[in-house]
């Protein structure tokens, strides 16, 4: 547990100037835009006289220097103020919190599906490296894993809500259901099927692929073919012996993946119209949102790592051997 | 390269490239043109083989010049993040201490980041064309060969032809070029596969979400406009999609029928 600790506590640490040139970066290239929010704004007004535009761009700091507006904008996130969308008139922290949940859930539940899935078609996969299922199976998910999202989507809604009407077409929950509690939790539930799907495919591949390559490792172990030789049953060696050693690799893709489904989120939300972290990425760059979009982009870099680190943590509590040799200089 | 999946992966690329160059020779005309009646159903009209969309455009047309572009986007992303990859690997291997350090934290930067999102709003900044969407998805494409470069470079530059071609009085950059690269590049040319495939993926979501090249054909567009009218003509978004789902998975059928070929040759020689 000690080691655990020491470990997170070195790794916020190290993610503190990964972050820094995130935040300065993400800031120095929306400000490189031609046009500004005051410019988009105008533009949903249809005009403006140059007095309205001066009160405008003094209003929200837009006539400050760079640098300044750099420092001032570092500031406010210490102190968890992410400034203030134009395109929704609110703050964006609150835009994004109240955002961020349904994404959670998405992403959770398509990692949980690609995850069990996946390494559950590893293991029948690798329980016989080079076999025709084998074969199969990989190929299979190599395809599935050249599907894009957003159009895997379109299909699924093309299959399951249009022609067998099992699901609906988008949403997150029926509207004014006046559903509570567990109706309500089965209704999103139903309304997530087809996104998690979308989303929880197409990454079923990556573990399916890992724990496929980690079977064919340890079949070539000494301690698998010391199993073989004192005659225990094929069933047992695959699932006590060989699957066991594959398995805990495929816990680092976890953190791996994360971005990139992060990244996927976004179609996928559009796609299905879920009011989601994604879908307000999208909204952010058709509104022209440039403070919206920062923040965005910030808080998804947090969120990459927080859950690189867990991943970590999880890694050390469960293998030994991690972090044994890390004694700090 | 003996695998199955190798040759058919070589099959689906030589039949995409092949769709590309023709593209331009069986339909000369400008792919977003309008050419018929609206909404004409494929195998009617043997002048529009495949039918037309929803504002009358030629999809046969239209699917060969999106094949063109996703085959350039790929390509040319691939080059821009393996050259820009290598670079930034080099100088950090062969630099060390504190320039090793900053340029690797730029490296993690642009790594937490999820691509998607960067390449969104590096096309909002400048504008959606096709240069810049090639530059935005190699934004977060070349995070990985800087990694693998360097990771070799380092491997490398501590062996002994190295530091003959130090103590014989070599350049460091004539070094650099001659005695290191040419030995750390093999390994990284084995990511060219899943670059290319990531950024075909990337700018078919781009192009989905409307972010693309305007004046392009690309097979995303075609998915979003075919959304429109998903229920009564299926076709028009699932056609491209396939031509995508193609694509890509031959571009990954190939990756690994050349990379057990090389495996296979290293192993024997």
């Amino acid at each position: 547990m000690h080691r655990a600790l020491t470990m997170t506590r070195r790794r916020i640490v190290s993610s503190i100037p990964v972050l820094l040139i995130v935040i300065v970066g993400t800031f120095l290239l929306l400000e490189a835009a031609p046009g500004d929010a005051v410019d988009a704004y105008l533009l949903s007004l249809g005009g403006g006289d140059a007095g309205l535009v001066a009160e405008l761009r003094q209003s929200y700091g837009l006539d400050q220097s760079i640098v300044k507006r750099l420092t001032l904008y570092v500031g406010a996130l210490l102190q968890l103020d992410l400034g203030w969308s134009v395109a929704f008139d609110r703050p964006v922290l609150d835009l994004i919190v109240e955002r961020l949940p349904n994404t959670l859930w998405l992403m959770g539940a398509a990692t949980a599906l690609a995850f069990s899935l996946g390494s559950l078609l590893g293991i029948v996969a690798g329980a016989r490296p080079g076999s025709l299922t084998d074969r199969t199976l990989s190929i299979g998910s190599l395809a599935l894993y050249a599907v894009p999202s957003f159009w895997l989507g379109l299909v699924l809604v093309l299959v399951f809500a249009v022609d067998l009407r099992w699901f609906p077409t988008a949403g997150i929950e029926t509207i004014a259901s006046g559903k509570t509690g567990l109706a309500r939790v089965a209704d999103i539930a139903w309304h997530l099927a087809l996104p998690v799907s979308a989303l929880g495919f197409i990454y079923l591949a990556l573990f399916l692929r890992m724990m496929r390559a980690g079977m064919a490792e340890a079949w070539r172990q000494d301690f698998v073919l010391s199993a073989r030789a004192k005659g225990l049953a094929r069933r047992r060696i695959v699932l006590r012996y060989v699957a066991r050693n594959a398995l805990l690799p495929l816990v680092t893709m976890l953190g791996l993946q994360a971005a990139a489904m992060l990244g996927g989120s976004v179609v996928v939300e559009s796609v299905f119209a879920i009011p989601g972290f994604g879908r307000l990425a999208h909204e952010a760059v058709s509104g022209r949102d440039a403070p919206l979009l920062t923040g965005i982009i910030i808080v998804s870099a947090v969120l990459v790592i927080a859950v690189n680190l867990l991943v970590d943590i999880a890694y050390a509590l469960l293998d030994p051997r991690v972090g044994s040799g890390e004694v700090a200089p | 390269m003996h695998s199955p999946e190798g040759v058919a992966g070589l099959c689906l690329i030589v039949l995409l490239a092949a769709m590309a160059f023709a593209a331009p020779l069986l339909y000369p005309g400008d792919p977003l043109a309008i050419v018929g009646r609206a909404l004409t159903a494929p195998f009617t009209d043997p002048a529009l083989p495949l039918g037309t969309d929803r504002l009358g455009r030629d999809v046969a047309a239209g699917l060969m010049h999106g094949a063109r572009t996703s085959l350039l986007v790929g390509l040319a992303t691939a080059l821009v993040a393996l050259a820009a990859g290598t670079l930034v690997g080099t100088v950090a291997g062969l630099a060390g201490g504190l320039m090793d350090e900053a340029l690797m934290r730029v490296v993690d930067a642009f790594q937490i980041v999820p691509g998607f999102l960067l390449a969104l709003a590096f096309v909002s900044v400048t504008g959606a064309s096709l240069p810049v969407i090639i530059l935005a998805i190699g934004l977060s494409a070349w995070t990985g060969p800087a990694r693998l470069v360097r990771a070799e470079v380092l491997s490398i530059r501590e062996r002994d032809y190295v530091a003959a071609a130090r103590v014989i009085g070599m350049h460091p950059a004539e070094v650099a070029l001659r005695e290191v690269l040419p030995n750390a590049l093999p390994p990284v040319l084995a990511l060219t596969a899943v670059i290319v495939a990531t950024a075909v993926l990337v700018e078919a979501a781009l192009s989905f979400l409307g972010l693309g090249d305007p004046n392009v054909v690309t097979w995303g567009s075609m998915i979003a406009e075919g959304r429109n009218v998903l229920r009564t003509a299926p076709h028009l978004s699932m056609v491209p999609g396939l031509g995508l789902v193609a694509t890509v998975l031959g571009v990954y059928l190939l990756g690994e029928g050349l990379a057990d070929a090389m495996a296979g040759r290293k192993a024997r020689g």
